[in-house]
């Protein structure tokens, strides 16, 4: 079976390329990344912000039950044209990982369905590496230390 | 429960990420790691059992305590596949793609039928 998602990694590059193919039509992938509400429902983080526009920001943030910040997330948009492209900076707030640059590219493959390449560029080779060693950081980070903890242990 | 020793397996499940994260600075006891879920404490002890079995969790004794801290070589080892990172981004998308489906269906009474 050939798998929807597909991530390309080369060895020793800083980059990665992550490609998915829709079942749905462009506009409407294009729409999920747009409406702060739809964006929520699949991120699993609140909106507080989304500018979809040249030099406009974002924010995404999520609250534990307790009531505690365990991920708070923003970024720039450098570039933005409906149903084609979003080109945005990615900070993870309060970790150890440094802003990424994101290049989101929208194709129609059908009517009804569509396809994302998401390239994403590190600081370094290393960067890279550490993202996807802690695949779960991303999203779901607790307490800083503790993971700051990891990685280093990691290195 | 089936313990199959899949490292890919045992960090898929989202709970069992988060007692990874929670071990990552120090070592705990079951209890102390049950006191953050609300998850039952039998359940905690199956996550941690799958967690040591597949060697992503080692433990300490000090007197009659057991503590779980985690195995940073082979966080090392798992961290050198794609795997898991390719398997977050796909949650995520078909999660996009069965919102947008719900989304397009209950949108296509002002969207033109196609048929």
């Amino acid at each position: 079976m050939e798998l929807k998602t597909k991530i390309d990694a080369e060895n020793g590059k800083q980059e990665l390329v992550i490609t998915r193919a829709f079942d749905l039509p462009l506009a409407l992938l294009f729409k999920a990344y747009i409406e702060p509400s739809i964006v929520e429902q699949w991120m699993g983080t609140t909106v507080l912000k989304l500018e979809n526009k040249k030099h406009g920001s974002y924010q995404f943030e999520t609250v534990n039950p307790e009531g505690n910040v365990v991920f708070r997330a923003n970024g720039v948009i450098h570039e933005f044209i409906p149903n084609h492209k979003i080109t945005r900076t990615f900070e993870m707030e309060n970790t150890p990982f440094p802003i990424q640059l994101e290049f989101l590219e929208f194709q129609e493959l059908t009517q009804e369905t569509s396809k994302l390449i998401m390239h994403i560029i590190y600081k370094s080779v290393a960067h890279r590496d550490q993202m996807l060693q802690l695949p779960f950081a991303q999203g779901m980070n607790m307490a800083h230390n503790r993971l700051q903890n990891l990685i280093n242990k990691l290195k | 429960m089936n313990l199959r020793r899949d490292v890919f397996q045992a960090i898929a499940d989202p709970t069992r990420r988060a007692i990874l994260l929670l071990v990552a600075s120090q070592s705990l006891t079951a209890g102390a790691i049950a006191k953050n879920f609300d998850t039952s404490r039998p359940t905690i002890s199956k996550h941690l059992q799958i967690l040591t079995a597949c060697e992503l969790l080692g433990q300490n004794q000090t007197g009659r305590e057991i503590y779980y801290r985690i195995n940073a070589k082979k966080m090392k080892e798992v961290a050198d596949f794609i795997e898991p990172f390719r398997q977050m981004w796909d949650d995520r998308f078909n999660k996009l793609e069965r919102i947008m489906k719900s989304y397009q269906t209950k949108n296509s009474d002002g969207i033109k039928n196609k048929n």
